[in-house]
């Protein structure tokens, strides 16, 4: 005899199950290795641009926290990861990004007090602040930096020895997207766990999630924390990819960008940042081949227009998309009440 | 020994008491109400006892434990749980999720970031309990927005009691919730675990003389009678004040 207890089971064992779909986003995204050769710098920068999303979509999309000064995070860890390899302290990719991500997740920790009060009005203006800041830093200690001229010989070495960084950026795409998946599958693992549904809860009511026993400042912290590590993991994927970091990292643009990667791909089911990134680029990037001057225009032109037609109409593009895949029996991976709930808020 | 005291409780808004001098107790395994005109107090009252709002003078204990400078969530820890008289629930989660949450966090593995929600059989078979107890289980996978309101009114008493407390405090339970679901709520609120102690806060007066055991009136920020039900029933000040008012409204 089926019951509750074995249907809520079943249903919570489903929750966190990889759908068909999912599948094939990756499949095809570890695709693109070799089938478009000629387009690794773009693609490259795209993953670093979709880790970045990810990172931001995790405060905003699941925690409700708004920030414009993601950047901070990035640009730290990229001025890291740039300066360790510059003076030989951490030679080796892989655990000098690991290293860039944990100082990067250092300052989250820090700074996630600053977020916990206010509304998301100061909570924009103090993200931005300390973006701001750091800014100004890496600016005064140009001796360290490199100032406006950008941080110069950052010496990549090979990826554990073997892989060494070449002028087509296969490799450098490759890594790219290995350590995309990867804090990928963290966030992933993160925001199906009990934790991650408690994270929905303070955005959707953080006075009940008190009231029901959850530490909602802890929880915040918590999350900040991390996403302030993926941000800096995206920055020094960045330096150590094109070895090479300018004050830019710290740039305003950068933390708006991000904003408007996940208007594009829509927030609180993390493929939001993935697919906003490509979308982005690629408009980006065909925009301007087209009318070189005037391509923010028309970048600007499709944020209006996507924000008129509304994401609920965007939605309703893909419900028959959506029904197939519950069809296909891996119910409940893109919940059309989770979509609704992250697009607005309040 | 009472479960919960408060003495001397008061909170100020600027010139406004909203809270003057509370000092009562609650029973171990006490039905008790608390009632009182529109304004009196009452819903400030709890929101002092749950520590959502912090008092500006007097001291809560909670079995025994000082807890007046606890933040909300440590207080759900130690055993006390709360409705709200205006739903405030997580409309974009369903029911079970919203259960799973409390259950979660009960049994310390809100902070599990790495499992599943419900691998463990304990948390899935507490759900399904607390599910079908509250007879949720057709709706369990709907949102809660689009979910009728009685059944939010349920979810509501739900969510507290899927925390485990010694002490509910129930605000206003069936404020709003229409007659044909009426029932239904009222037959849950009676059929609580006699295990909890419940501080009630009602309009209801056929509720509140049904259900509890010792009422206690506020007035203007202040406890003015308390007593059994039927001392209260006959006490000729209450019936002036709040009765009374209730007829004028």
């Amino acid at each position: 005899m089926p019951s509750a207890a074995d249907d809520v089971s079943a249903f919570l064992a489903r929750r966190g199950r990889w759908s068909p779909l999912e599948i094939a986003f990756w499949v095809f995204v570890f695709a693109t290795i070799w089938l478009f050769p000629g387009k690794y710098l773009i693609m490259k920068d795209t993953a670093v641009l979709a880790l970045f999303a990810l990172s931001l979509d995790l405060i905003l999309g699941y925690a409700g926290i708004i920030s414009l000064g993601q950047a901070a995070f990035f640009g730290l860890a990229g001025y890291f990861a740039g300066l360790i390899a510059k003076y030989g302290i951490i030679n080796e990719p892989v655990f000098a990004l690991i290293c860039s991500g944990l100082v990067a997740a250092g300052l989250g920790f820090i700074t996630s007090f600053l977020v916990l009060r206010g509304s998301d009005l100061t909570r924009i203006m103090v993200t931005l602040g300390v973006s701001l800041i750091l800014g100004e830093i890496a600016n005064r200690y140009s001796n360290v930096t490199g100032g406006a001229d950008g941080l110069q010989g950052v010496d990549i070495a090979p990826i554990f020895g073997l892989f060494r960084f070449d002028l087509y950026g296969h490799t450098g795409y490759v890594y790219s997207l290995i350590v995309l998946f990867l804090c990928f599958l963290l966030a992933r693992r993160v925001v199906y766990s009990p934790f991650g549904l408690s994270l929905r809860s303070i955005k959707g009511n953080p006075l009940r999630a008190g009231a029901i026993g959850i530490p909602v400042n802890r929880r915040l912290i918590a999350i900040y924390t991390l996403s302030g590590g993926l941000a800096g993991v995206a920055g020094g994927l960045l330096t150590q990819t094109t070895a090479f970091c300018s004050l830019d990292v710290f740039s305003l643009d950068r933390s708006a960008d991000l904003l408007l990667v996940l208007i594009i791909g829509g927030t609180g089911y993390l493929y939001g940042g993935l697919i906003g990134a490509v979308i982005y680029k690629f408009l980006q990037d065909w925009i301007a081949s087209l009318t070189p001057q005037y391509w923010q225009f028309w970048i600007g032109f499709v944020l209006v227009v996507i924000v008129l037609v509304g994401r609920e109409r965007v939605e309703g593009w893909t419900a028959a998309a959506r029904a197939w895949i519950v069809s296909l029996g891996a119910r409940r991976f893109a919940r059309p009440a989770r979509l609704r709930a992250s697009s607005e808020r309040r | 020994m009472p479960i919960l005291e408060t003495i001397g409780l008061e909170k100020r808004f600027g010139g406004i008491i909203a809270t003057n001098g509370v000092s009562m107790s609650v029973e171990k395994g006490a039905r008790h109400a608390l009632i009182g005109p529109n304004g009196a107090g009452k819903t400030t009252l709890i929101n002092l006892l749950t520590g959502v709002l912090r008092p500006t003078a007097g001291t809560i204990i909670l079995e025994g434990r000082d807890i007046t400078a606890l933040p909300p969530h440590q207080r759900v820890r130690r055993g006390m749980a709360r409705t709200f008289q205006i739903n405030q629930l997580f409309v974009d989660l369903t029911p079970l999720e919203t259960i799973g949450l409390a259950v979660s966090e009960r049994l310390g593995l809100g902070s599990d970031w790495w499992r599943l929600v419900g691998t463990k059989d304990e948390v899935t078979r507490e759900i399904a309990e607390t599910i079908e107890r509250f007879r949720l289980t057709d709706v369990m996978h709907t949102r809660t927005a689009t979910l009728p309101y009685g059944k939010q009114r349920l979810l509501e008493i739900a969510l507290a009691l899927a925390c485990r407390p010694q002490l509910l405090l129930l605000d206003e339970p069936a404020a709003g919730v229409p007659e044909a679901e009426r029932q239904e709520l009222l037959a849950t609120i009676t059929a609580l675990p006699a295990d909890v102690t419940v501080l009630l806060i009602e309009h209801d007066m056929d509720l509140v003389f049904s259900f509890a055991d010792r009422i206690s009136v506020l007035v203007n920020g202040g406890l003015f009678v308390e007593g059994k039900p039927e001392e209260v029933a006959r006490d000729a000040r209450v019936k002036a004040v709040y009765l009374g008012e209730e007829l004028d409204a």
